[in-house]
């Protein structure tokens, strides 16, 4: 009897994608805490292993022998459902990041779409999982992750219209092959489709903060005001899952961002590149995004919303608007 | 419109400066002190609960149980009894209690003290069970610490 070799070759990508998010959202908690921790110069974890590295799994086997709750009056089906709908996107989004040019599950002809639309199933998780918990701290929660991320996702996805201009395609590994041979052919430099295309990385950082709920976006776990938002009435691993799926969401965000402006698994000096690459760009991405979750406090509720509506998504446009001009007159 | 582009880059400018300042401090040494592993000395004029001071002659006290400290002291904490010892001029301490529960630091204890009995002890690593673990018997822990 022999086996397929694709039904081999699934299962391998299906253990490694989701040991490949597990890992990240273990150790992306200890990169924090550490980070955290230099940047209000003290060490951070450092008493469980070398280095507090046997931290996330102290932390994991805490959450995973802590009793799962649920709470008298809950929606009992949305509640258990949430952190799954949470969890399982972020994992799917994988499927399409190509890690080199080799190395992606499936290689789909519209996988920036693939990718968009699984991310804003994640918006539902939360919401659904708030309404179930039947706690009015998780209702306030909800109603703010929707409205953020309704201004947030337009900004975002006008910014990713402009990228699929000026590339032609949606499959990504063919948006990161016209990117290789140099950090001046990044799509980050490419001044000659539009001159604000680094203003248009930036939207798009900005955007991705927002959407993956992160600080100073994080206004649905802002914990000073509202317990945790929608995971307050959540125990141990439902929790947990939770707090997996953001990570995770985090690391699809910089892959994206990787991706569709710095290059994906090419070296900016043309040497060797390789899924070492991307993974150096991702994680300083990443580094990025928890250095500014420790800079800037939370904003407010209306300055985020005015953030969106009146700078992001004016500007987003006049870049549409920009790069469609210069594309019909500099490339015929 | 000038006045809305001008507040988006000063905006952007100052988000920038404010991770710079960060990302200074990130690689700048840590400043925290590693207890229990690291201990700093306490500076001279630290106030832990008073101890008595070792006559550096006798290897026993200096106390000539006047009184002086119980009296002066505002929360009734410190409780001294001596005794006349045969052939000796002064009295004799038998027993130095003090009810650090009671105790606020204020230090008129040590300010009163007319032979140089008392002092400040550095000791702030304190935890017990029962109130009782703080009602301390300043004579005993004397000779604990001569050994």
């Amino acid at each position: 009897m022999s086996v397929h070799p694709e039904v081999i070759r699934l299962l391998i990508f299906l253990v490694g994608i989701i040991a490949f998010a597990a890992l990240n959202a273990a150790y992306l908690v200890w990169l924090e805490r550490k980070e955290a921790g230099h940047i209000q110069r003290r060490i951070g974890p450092k008493e469980v292993g070398w280095f507090g590295l046997l931290q996330p799994l102290a932390d994991g086997i805490k959450l995973m022998t802590k009793q799962l709750i649920v709470p008298a009056g809950v929606d009992p089906v949305l509640f258990r459902i949430a952190p799954i709908l949470v969890m399982i996107p972020a994992i799917m989004s994988f499927v399409t990041i190509p890690f080199s040019d080799t190395l992606v599950a499936r290689n789909l002809d519209i996988g920036l779409l693939a990718v968009f639309a699984f991310a804003s199933v994640n918006v539902l998780g939360l919401l659904l999982g708030a309404w179930g918990s039947r706690n009015k701290y998780a209702v306030i929660s909800a109603a703010r992750v929707v409205s953020q991320n309704v201004a947030y996702e337009i900004p975002m996805l006008v910014t990713v219209v402009t990228m699929v201009m000026i590339s032609h395609t949606m499959n990504l590994t063919k948006i990161v092959g016209q990117q290789m041979g140099g950090f001046w052919h990044w799509n980050f430099f490419n001044l000659t489709a539009s001159p604000l295309m680094p203003v248009a990385f930036l939207i798009f950082f900005v955007c991705m903060l927002a959407e993956t709920n992160r600080a100073p976006f994080d206004m649905a776990e802002a914990e000073s005001e509202l317990i945790a938002g929608a995971f307050t009435e959540y125990p141990g691993m439902g929790f947990g899952v939770f707090f997996m799926g953001e990570y995770a969401n985090i690391v699809i965000g910089c892959s994206m961002a990787t991706i569709l402006f710095l290059g994906g698994w090419d070296c900016p000096f043309g040497l060797y590149p390789g899924v070492h690459w991307f993974l150096l760009k991702m994680y300083l991405l990443i580094f990025t995004v928890i250095w500014i979750r420790w800079t800037y406090p939370r904003t407010t509720f209306y300055g985020l919303l005015n953030l969106s509506w009146k700078i992001l998504i004016p500007i987003s446009f006049f870049n549409l608007l920009l790069t469609s001009a210069m594309l019909k007159v500099f490339k015929p | 419109m000038i006045g809305y582009l001008n507040e988006i880059f000063s905006g952007t400018w100052s988000l920038f400066v404010g991770l710079g300042i960060t990302i200074k401090y990130f690689f700048k040494p840590v400043v925290t002190v590693q207890y229990p592993r690291e201990v700093l000395t306490m500076t001279p004029r630290f106030r832990g609960h008073i101890e008595l001071v070792r006559d550096p002659e006798t290897g026993g006290d200096k106390c000539i149980v006047c009184g002086m400290c119980q009296k002066a002291c505002p929360s009734g904490c410190i409780t001294v009894t001596g005794d006349k010892v045969e052939g000796a001029k002064k009295k004799a301490l038998t027993r130095y209690t003090l009810d650090f529960t009671k105790c606020s630091l204020c230090g008129l204890c040590v300010e009163g003290c007319p032979a140089d009995a008392i002092t400040f002890s550095k000791d702030y690593n304190l935890a017990g069970p029962t109130k009782e673990t703080y009602v301390f018997d300043l004579k005993k822990r004397l000779e604990e610490r001569n050994g």
